[in-house]
């Protein structure tokens, strides 16, 4: 057990170092110089020339890649090219209004999505089977900035219950952490649904069923547990997802999340900021799927870490 | 899984394809997914004989209006059709989706069944490098390869085309680690077939399927990715008709004029839903014993 914990710890390191790898070569991507585009058309070649070397770019890439490296791991993911500021400073005032954000769907797709999968997988072949099948389809179809404006112009505009952007108050929250929370519930409805059918479907349910236990604790006692190694991967997954920048929602609802202060980097060409942000939501979505899959131990003990 | 679950030899090509035709016939939702599908892709190809104005033409003395005899879906702020917009947009959409997912489906699957069929050390740096690109929040990598190379249709395909090659390299790699063991590739191989005829002729056909349900579910992925990368302003830039570029210019518009922003989103919602309704339909048929029971 603590073995398994140590080399799957452990192999997070190179995928943490290739992180790094792409996120420092991306510098190498922007056709042009990024010094050049980062100040303007009015610059001076002498500004230009020390934005290149403040940036490090006249180092070649191998050691740019080490000195970056270096960096993290004291803390420093260096300052905005806009705001001087440091990165760290910026992204500790916008993560918490993310993970607000993002615990707040979570919990929406905890209590909505599981029972609507559970619900179907009740009743296969069912009108309410069917409805939550095509529904949850449909959730997932949707754009979720689209979905985010039409509760705008329903909820905000015309009934006037909740804000339209911004925090404060929990009735902010609300329309932000409904539409994020949409598309992630018909995933976990379906999976929920998918994995619960095929579980009811092994012999040790049919034992149960024959030694007369009935429907609703089979459902509940014999079935739910055994189907939720899949259910929790994909909540994981999910939970990663919005914390690695509900860009679209944040961007919709005017949330100060690090989401929305993607976007600014990107057209503020902000670059050094962008870099930190990309390294620090990757980093989160890979924790999060490392919890995830030390969690399925917690969950189904007969899991043998090998 | 069981000896059931181990895919079909080759069997005899004509009657499978029956098969799964007439399975997927009898599935309404999968039927719905593929006519709304042709309907999407006739639109963008006759989108010229389709609309009833011009999209770029810019009628000033009827900006923002809502749905009326005139204007079917309304106008937008510069006055523009929305009807004709919209089906003018289905091209942005289809042409994003179709080659980023054609690009990564040729790229990924030729990666994995390579990394499957020769194992080892190609295996293990495929793998290893895929597992990296799925290290990132998915719009998230997207938006660092479109704004590190700059916003456009271009940058938009390979920034998708890219995004989902890991999932097609591991569909391929674990259909090839498969089936490279089973009889008919062993007695194909000691028949003296090459590696690169082996591969074509009885591997390919046993694992296309699979492919091309991932295909189209992942259309229905790319639609969202490329309105996604578009919304931001990244994606399909203006002037072109896209859904999503005219959702972002409608937004200006939310409380005065909400049809503008709202209408289009209903085009890419029911776009996506067609080719998810396709997918799940076209796995449905090709492999019955998934069918909801």
């Amino acid at each position: 057990m603590l073995n398994y914990l140590l080399r799957r710890i452990l192999l997070t390191i190179p995928l943490a170092l290739g992180v790094v790898f792409i996120v420092t070569i991306s510098f190498d991507l922007i056709p042009g110089d990024p010094a050049a585009l980062i100040l303007g058309e009015f610059a001076t070649p002498q500004a230009v020339a020390e934005l290149r070397t403040s940036l490090g770019l006249d180092r070649p890439l191998l050691v740019r890649y080490v000195a970056y490296v270096g960096d993290i791991l004291q803390g420093d993911l260096g300052r905005s090219i806009r705001d001087r500021r440091p990165v760290t400073a910026i992204l500790s005032e916008t993560f918490p209004y993310t993970v607000q954000l993002a615990l707040a769907a979570i919990v929406l797709v905890l209590i909505v999505g599981i029972p609507l999968g559970l619900l179907a997988a009740s009743r296969p072949g069912s009108w309410i089977d069917n409805v939550i099948r095509v529904t949850s389809l449909a959730g997932l179809s949707m754009p979720v900035f689209w979905t985010g404006l039409v509760f705008i112009v329903i909820f905000s505009v015309n009934l006037r219950w909740f804000p339209v952007s911004g925090t404060g108050t929990w009735r902010h929250l609300v329309l932000p952490a409904v539409t994020l929370a949409l598309p992630s519930i018909a995933v976990v409805a379906r999976m929920t649904r998918a994995t619960v059918l095929e579980v009811l479907r092994e012999d040790f349910i049919r034992t149960a069923r024959a030694k007369g236990v009935g429907e609703t604790s089979l459902l509940y006692k014999h079935t739910l547990r055994n189907a939720l190694i899949p259910v929790v991967t994909v909540l994981g997954l999910q939970l990663g997802q919005m914390l690695g920048g509900a860009v679209l929602t944040e961007t919709v609802f005017a949330w100060p999340g690090v989401g929305r202060l993607t976007v600014f980097a990107i057209f503020n060409r902000d670059f050094v900021l962008m870099q930190g942000l990309v390294l620090v939501l990757a980093m989160v979505y890979v924790f999060v799927n490392l919890l995830v899959d030390l969690s399925y131990g917690l969950i189904d003990p007969r899991v043998a870490y090998s | 899984m069981s000896l059931a679950a181990a895919p079909q030899a080759p069997a005899a090509g004509a009657t499978r394809r029956n098969d799964v035709w007439r399975r997927f016939r009898r599935n309404t939702l999968g039927m719905i997914g593929a006519v709304i599908v042709i309907v999407m892709v006739l639109m963008a190809v006759f989108a010229p004989y389709l609309a009833p104005n011009d999209p770029a033409s810019q009628d000033l003395r009827a900006r923002r209006t809502a749905p009326n005899v005139q204007y079917l879906l309304g106008t937008d702020e510069f006055g523009r059709d929305i009807l004709s917009r919209i089906i003018y947009g289905a091209r942005a959409s289809l042409v994003v989706a179709v080659t980023s997912v054609a690009i990564g489906l040729t790229l990924g699957s030729f990666l994995g069944a390579l990394a499957g069929y020769l194992g080892g050390l190609v295996d293990g740096v495929v793998m290893r490098t895929m597992d990296l690109f799925l290290a990132f929040p998915y719009l998230l990598l997207a938006i660092i390869i479109v704004s590190a190379l700059g916003p456009g249709l271009q940058n938009t395909i390979f920034a998708i085309a890219v995004w989902t090659i890991p999932a097609f390299a591991r569909v391929a790699r674990s259909a090839v680690l498969q089936l490279k063991e089973r009889d008919f590739v062993t007695a194909a191989k000691s028949l003296g077939a090459k590696e690169a005829r082996v591969m074509r002729v009885h591997l390919l056909p046993n694992f296309g399927s699979t492919l091309l349900v991932y295909a189209s579910l992942y259309l229905a992925y790319a639609i969202l990715m490329e309105s996604a990368l578009s919304f931001l302003g990244l994606g399909v830039q203006p002037p072109t008709a896209s859904w999503a570029g005219m959702i972002a210019s409608g937004r200006n518009y939310i409380t005065s004029a909400p049809h503008i922003a709202t209408i289009p989103g209903i085009a890419i919602a029911i776009a996506v839903l067609g080719f998810n309704l396709l997918g799940d339909g076209l796995r449905d048929a090709y492999d019955p014993r998934t069918v909801k029971r």
